[in-house]
């Protein structure tokens, strides 16, 4: 069998010869305008925060044929006081219902309530709107149910912000290991600037924000370091071979050898994580959302920020011999 | 890098072939697999037998977070302290003072007479014991911190640091234990009750929908005893009326008399009790029937034969429950609470008795429940989109790779069965997150060959041997890919180490999937390749 006749496409062509180095203005200018602009999204938006980090309670329902909606939500806002929010969720008959951090003094000041502390307001909020619909939606199953005190919401938002710093940290340490500090300081830079339009991503789209949206900013810290590890990696053999040429040539070299290979390894994890979004369900939905918006915000990253940050982080061209 | 010593190909194919084995308890039902008696039989008595381990959000069940209220115990032991204190000082010949008091975490007593205070720091030095380490041997810190005013009258008694500790150390033990007996009393099928942090208990019940009952039975203290009623004393409308020493108002669950004087002083207390059953009363209602031991058999027989025609109540968790007229002596030793109880309520209450109160007071803090309808969609959902995830990244590599696409392709199968197989055999945990994880990894899994294999090609334009290509290829690839993938895995264990439940199951895949991923495309795919150049010789390369 000849087998030479394989190879059916060719998605790239063999050898690029791009640029990069002297887009990297321009560069600069698209990504500090995503920075700010996520960084005023955040401050002006906010984020549509899940109840992990807000703490309150958050149903979910099943009913017989399709929902309705405002009824539902209409029973729900008259059995428990504060911020009700209702809305359909995958088929026409889930729906999702959240209640916001009940105030202790509220729920005892209703009848049948008395002494509950802020962890119990938020259990009898619970109770209040299961039975309400138990009464109101004949037939209702509640299918997931979570309630988060204030205090674990509280810790849940301290562990997930110290995660995302930590894992940053490690990987400033690494790199600084294996390569150079100014390698460091270009990927966690890099990195940083990914964490931060990620963010910006959530405040704009007011997708909920919860606890697997942390495991996606970690996910997307990690894969975005991968990307910039394979450059760099090629940066510091180039360095190493052709060591009389500027900088901003064998840059350019690095990028373009590890470009198809970027390419097809975002293509790659992007037809799973598509295929995760569409059919992963409601639950998986947001996850996968934020990964695609990462994986694409990574792979950006790491041609056009990590990389061109080594001219201005200004990297040794005698160094980088350690690792052989 | 091209070639395999004996040892290596073996070592190579019995990692597979361990995958597979860990693997294989998935497609074999679990009535083939386990025997009548719960043990694996036949074939599966050497090999793994244990199937993927789902988490609660794909079987359905509930994931409780309870507090403890380590306040409450702190006061109390400041009570008791206090007590002690005053015993120890009123002991022959008795050292007078005035009634210590607890103020601002510490008892305070003040000496009538400042000559006293050596004498009366000597004998709470006696009863300032070590505290017990954790292997239950005397360790060199004190229980008390005794601390003498320099005006010479007024001694400050804290509990240590050290003693709280292990108080709280204690505490939280003994919680576990009790819930333990609590939820196996209900029959429940494998639950799991844990410490979390220093004061929490976590406990999950798969299959469970209700939560609101696991929170009932963990809630509630189950502290009972029972107190003589004194009729003569009017507690008032609120429960505010000035007792006389030595009596008290406690709330009751019936509207037509809301509170009742008691005497402080119990008869009885629920660590009398030895069994305690769900019954029926004469007129069928649901009833809790209950049996003293010895001791607390005379003590009751004693104090109702003392009282006949008056009422005793029984009190749990601070509430009267009930509050009966004593019409004879009750001399044998057992009786029955009705209480406006249902079946449910009442066998619930009499396994509470039964495994003993808790030693303090739980808080739900975090309630997460998932019905097992949900579970079983969000299952068939993860496997559409690992199959969809799967079959799309292949017709990819085989697109872009053709010939080589095969074989990052097989190692890609071999690489799910591995991660599968590991998370069987580990017993790690399963979650919806974790299948997010597994779709990810199938997408980042041929990231280590695609870079070989761009690798190759550049090589091999650069006027190579097909041969040498690929040698150099993977060899010059391998830094990047372990630098690459060390970084994902400083990811996922900075997520493992900080995530809780379902979001750990996601770093825990994602942490398998790396390793697996690493060995199959680096390893696996040039023992294809290997294999591949040995035997066809190729002239160009097919990519």
């Amino acid at each position: 069998m000849n087998l030479s006749s394989f190879a059916l496409v060719r998605f790239l062509p063999v050898e690029t010869d791009f640029g990069f180095i002297r887009m990297r203005v321009g560069a600069f200018i698209l990504s500090l305008v995503m920075v700010i602009g996520s960084v005023a999204a955040f401050f002006t938006m906010g984020l549509n925060l899940g109840i992990d980090f807000r703490g309150g309670t958050a149903i979910e329902i099943s009913t017989q044929g399709p929902a309705d909606i405002a009824l539902i939500r209409e029973v729900v806002t008259q059995a428990v006081p504060g911020d009700v929010q209702v809305q359909g969720f995958g088929n026409e008959n889930e729906v999702l219902i959240r209640v916001g951090e009940a105030d202790p003094e509220t729920i005892n000041a209703l009848e049948g309530f008395s002494g509950l502390d802020s962890a119990q307001a938020q259990q009898a909020v619970q109770q209040l709107v299961r039975s309400a619909l138990v009464e109101a939606v004949p037939g209702v199953s509640f299918e997931r149910m979570e309630v988060i005190s204030p205090q674990v919401s509280d810790e849940l938002r301290v562990a997930g912000a110290t995660a995302v710093l930590v894992s940053l940290f490690l990987m400033l340490i690494y790199i600084w290991l294996r390569f150079e500090w100014q390698y460091s300081v270009g990927a966690v830079l890099a990195l940083a600037h990914d964490v931060i339009i990620t963010i910006g991503f959530f405040s704009v789209t007011q997708l909920q924000f919860n606890l697997p949206t942390i495991a996606a900013i970690l996910t997307i810290v990690g894969y975005s370091m991968n990307d910039t590890v394979v450059v760099y990696d090629r940066i510091r053999e180039m360095f190493r071979k052709y060591k009389s040429l500027p900088t901003p040539q064998v840059l350019d070299m690095a990028i373009n050898a590890t470009l198809s290979r970027t390419i097809l390894t975002s293509g790659t994890t992007l037809v799973a994580l598509v295929a995760m979004a569409a059919m992963g369900g409601p639950a998986l939905e947001g996850f996968a959302l934020a990964l695609i918006w990462g994986v694409v915000i990574g792979t950006y990253s790491s041609i056009f920020v990590a990389a061109p940050l080594l001219t201005v982080t200004g990297v040794r061209r005698d160094s980088g011999d350690r690792e052989s | 890098m091209l070639y395999f010593a004996r040892w290596k190909i073996a070592l190579i194919l019995g990692t597979i072939l361990i995958g597979v084995l860990f693997l294989l308890p998935n497609f074999v039902s679990e009535s083939t697999r386990y025997g009548p008696d719960g043990r694996p039989q036949g074939v599966w008595s050497v090999l793994p037998s244990d199937t993927l381990n789902l988490g609660l959000d794909l079987r359905g069940g509930s994931h409780i977070v309870f507090q403890v209220d380590m306040d409450e115990v702190r006061a109390d032991r400041l009570v008791r302290l206090a007590d002690d204190v005053r015993t120890t000082l009123r002991n022959q010949p008795a050292i007078l003072t005035a009634a210590p008091a607890v103020v601002e975490g510490r008892v305070v007593v003040r000496l009538s007479r400042p000559e006293d205070m050596e004498a009366a720091l000597r004998r709470l030095q006696a009863i300032n014991e070590p505290v017990s380490n954790t292997l239950g041997q005397p360790s060199l810190d004190r229980t008390l911190s005794i601390q003498a005013d320099p005006d010479g009258r007024t001694i400050r008694v804290a509990i240590t640091e050290a003693a709280l500790e292990d108080i709280q150390r204690r505490t939280v033990t003994q919680s576990v234990e009790v819930i333990r007996r609590r939820i196996d009393s209900t029959g429940t099928t494998e639950p799991t009750i844990v410490r979390q942090g220093d004061d929490r208990v976590l406990v999950q019940v798969p299959g469970e929908s209700d939560p609101e009952r696991i929170i009932t039975l963990v809630g509630t203290t189950a502290r009972m005893t029972f107190h003589m009623v004194e009729a003569n004393v009017d507690p008032g409308p609120d429960g505010q009326g000035r007792m006389p020493p030595g009596i008290m108002a406690l709330p009751t669950e019936y509207p037509e008399e809301p509170f009742l004087a008691v005497q402080r002083r119990a008869l009885v207390t629920g660590e009398q009790l030895v069994r305690a059953g769900q019954g029926f009363n004469e007129s069928g209602q649901p009833s809790v029937n209950f049996t003293f031991n010895t001791s607390g058999a005379r003590a009751f027989g004693d104090a109702t034969a003392a009282n006949v025609g008056r009422r005793f109540a029984i009190v749990l968790d601070d509430v009267i429950i009930s509050a009966p007229r004593i019409r004879s002596p009750i001399l044998g030793g057992s009786g029955m609470i009705d209480g406006g109880f249902t079946v449910q309520s009442a066998t619930d209450l009499a396994n509470m008795l039964n495994a003993g109160a808790l030693p303090a007071r739980l808080t739900p803090v975090e309630q997460r429940t998932v019905s097992a309808g949900l579970g079983q969609d969000s299952i068939e959902r993860g496997q559409t989109a690992i199959i969809i995830g799967f079959s799309l990244v292949i017709v990819f590599m085989l697109l872009a790779y053709g010939f080589f696409g095969v074989a990052s392709t097989i190692a890609l199968i071999i690489n799910i069965c591995l991660l599968m197989g590991g998370l069987s055999g580990l017993q790690a945990t399963l979650t919806l997150p974790g299948i997010a994880g597994i779709v990810l990894t199938i997408g980042m899994a041929v990231d280590a060959n695609v870079l070989i294999f761009e690798r190759i090609r550049e090589e091999y334009r650069s006027g190579r041997t097909i041969a040498n290509a690929i040698e150099n290829g993977y060899q010059h690839a391998l830094s990047a890919i372990l630098d690459a993938n060390v970084t994902t895995f400083i990811a996922a264990a900075v997520l493992y180490m900080m995530g809780a439940g379902p979001v750990r199951g996601f770093a825990v895949t994602l942490g398998i999937g790396i390793l697996t991923s690493v060995f199959t495309a680096f390893v696996v795919s040039r023992f294809l390749l290997a294999g591949w150049l040995r035997y066809a010789k190729p002239k160009t390369l097919p990519m």
